[in-house]
């Protein structure tokens, strides 16, 4: 049987949402970001909410989140995207605001923001993909990286004296009374990329509640910062992230 | 007759803003300029005209939320003083990048560093070259008295829209704080939803419907041919600015043989030093620009001929007087006289510095 035999409308089990543009993604192979990508375009497609969506993308590798997602979108300086989400929503009440950050945008630079904007309970939503690394800029420590982990500013292994300690700003953040939603989840197998679906659907229904700041981990994987396959990188992330960075909602109210 | 009311500088920003139709202000203590969000807090605007007003964590937050909600076409704004508009050099280039229009007052004190909380016109340069990094301008406008402080608001919205680019209210501390009679304006309602999407829908973020392609505001363009092209209609927009809209005014300068250059609060003192000389015999004029960027290099020009010389006075080391000398291209002598870090002239420290260039 011929390929062109089985390309037929009664055989197709799956179509990408209209929501994801036909842009190549610049993202390496195996890299969490373009599964989250696609994970936020099915939402807002499901949730029927083009119209109503802004998105803020980050300095780093997810810069060019706007590339792939057929929303309006807006560009933050570094660590920046959660004031910018919040004057967009309190100007825009009516609007689905999200910001999708990394973790050195998020945790490093963009700490004070990230925090001020949970903490006055912005009715917006944070998504947070934390792999642990500078991915960008070609695999430097961040602020989640762990102990004894190898980046080219740590080329001995994160050391706690020399550099501190891994950060767990997720927890931090659970913390806030501003904050409704906070959940940590993951997106290396269908059933995580399920999980996660269902969490980035509560946090856009939640930002039209007047509950408070909706905050979306994602743990994900850098192959070309961790200098690891694909497959070997996910086994890395079960290994070492999931037993620091435990999967599972830390506050839903 | 039209409403007058006596009040600070400050004051009358916040007026300005909440009676021009702003949609927003973003801002964080710094003295000497933080009753301009006292006056909004007090006012509530939110319950009358709608429009937001939220204390934010840091300077670098506020303009950042000032890039955020001008990102989705909103008349938003932000004010500090010196210091805090240095934190807000990096989104001041970022506004300028993307092309966005907001409006941002600096309330100059005496620097460097954390300085004084006395005035100073030390933030010329920060203010007219750059400030943040790469090649771009905003229009800078100079207040010198609290009417100017209202009536700037509105005037820095309609240019920054107008141009698509960041607009500065380059105050000081004694314009800030000085207390005066203002006439407020007829009030202009904020514009609504639809009325943003007539005026900025091909660029603002107001929602992907299916009849037009998703609108993006960013400054990145990783190509350095397409960041070319960017730099070069930026400098084109910028020419024209400079061609079109000039501001000045003048001060018994028909007969002139003499001239005091200065802005803001300095232009004040120099117009009273003129009534001296004047009393004394002597032809002495005053060019205040209202405009900064662009530099009113035209109304200079035409005054070049009739002159002897030039004194140009500010609350600086000496950083306006560069703009003057490059207009005036050693045709007649450019002398200077300032105080700096927190110290103001006084009418007779000008007329003395005057009477030393004459000699």
């Amino acid at each position: 049987m011929d390929i062109k035999d089985i390309i037929k409308p009664e055989n197709k089990v799956y179509g990408k949402t209209p929501l994801l543009t036909d842009a190549v993604m610049h993202y390496c192979p195996g890299c969490t970001h373009g599964v989250v990508h696609k994970i936020i375009a099915e939402v807002i497609e499901e949730m029927g909410i083009q119209d109503k969506t802004i998105g803020i993308s980050p300095v780093g590798c997810a810069v060019l989140a706007y590339n792939y997602l057929d929303i309006d979108w807006e560009q933050a300086a570094h660590g920046r995207a959660p004031a910018l989400a919040t004057a967009t929503k309190r100007l825009n009440p009516d609007k689905y605001v999200f910001t999708y950050q990394g973790d050195g945008d998020l945790a490093s630079i963009g700490a004070g923001e990230v925090m001020h904007a949970c903490n006055r309970g912005e009715n917006i939503v944070i998504i947070f993909i934390n792999n642990a690394i500078y991915g960008m800029t070609g695999g430097q420590m961040a602020p989640t990286t762990l102990l004894g982990q190898v980046t080219a500013t740590t080329p001995y292994g994160r050391n706690a004296e020399l550099n501190g300690y891994p950060l767990k700003i997720t927890e931090l953040l659970a913390q806030l009374d501003g904050t409704c939603y906070v959940t940590r989840q993951s997106a290396q197998t269908p059933a995580a990329v399920r999980k996660t679906k269902k969490a980035i659907r509560k946090a856009f229904e939640n930002s039209m509640m007047n509950k408070g700041t909706s905050f979306v981990e994602v743990v994900g994987t850098c192959n070309s910062g961790w200098k690891l396959s694909p497959v070997k990188a996910n086994k890395w992330m079960e290994e070492n992230m999931f037993p620091f960075y435990p999967l599972g909602d830390m506050k839903d109210r | 007759m039209a409403e007058k009311i006596l009040m600070k500088g400050n004051e009358a920003v916040a007026h300005g803003a909440i009676r021009c139709g702003a949609d927003g202000y973003f801002g964080y203590p710094i003295t000497p300029q933080s009753e301009v969000m006292e006056t909004l807090m007090e006012e509530k605007p939110w319950e009358t005209t709608g429009m937001v007003v939220l204390q934010a964590e840091s300077e670098t937050a506020s303009i950042n939320m000032v890039y955020g909600g001008a990102c989705t076409g909103k008349k938003v704004m932000t004010s500090s003083s010196s210091l805090g508009i240095s934190l807000m050099a990096e989104g001041l280039s970022y506004l300028a990048g993307a092309e966005l229009p907001c409006v941002v007052v600096n309330v100059m004190r005496g620097g460097p560093g954390l300085g004084t909380i006395q005035p100073g016109q030390a933030d010329y340069f920060q203010a007219v070259k750059g400030g943040g990094h790469g090649d771009y301008k905003m229009i800078v406008l100079a207040p010198a008295s609290a009417q100017d402080m209202y009536d700037f608001v509105d005037t820095a919205f309609e240019l920054a829209f107008k141009y698509r680019t960041p607009a500065m209210i380059l105050s000081d501390g004694v314009i800030g704080q000085m207390m005066e009679k203002v006439e407020l304006r007829p009030i202009k309602p904020r514009r609504t939803n639809e009325q943003i999407i007539e005026q900025c829908g091909e660029w603002a973020l107001t929602g992907k419907t299916a009849d037009r392609k998703r609108n993006l505001i960013t400054s990145l363009a990783l190509d350095p041919n397409v960041m070319s092209a960017h730099n070069i209609e930026l400098q084109k927009k910028y020419k024209t600015i400079m061609e079109n809209e000039q501001q000045y005014t003048t001060y018994k300068t028909e007969d002139a043989e003499y001239l005091i250059v200065a802005y803001g609060s300095m232009s004040r003192i120099a117009e009273s030093v003129v009534d001296t000389a004047r009393e004394n015999g002597i032809k002495l004029g005053v060019l205040r620009p209202i405009t900064l960027f662009p530099y009113p290099e035209k109304a200079l020009e035409s005054l070049i001929p009739q002159l002897k010389k030039i004194l140009v006075v500010e609350m600086s080391a000496g950083q306006m007087v560069e703009d003057v000398k490059l207009v005036v291209n050693g045709r007649v002598p450019v002398e200077f006289y300032g105080k700096c870090g927190g110290l103001i002239p006084s009418p007779d420290d000008v007329y003395e510095a005057f009477e030393k260039i004459l000699k």
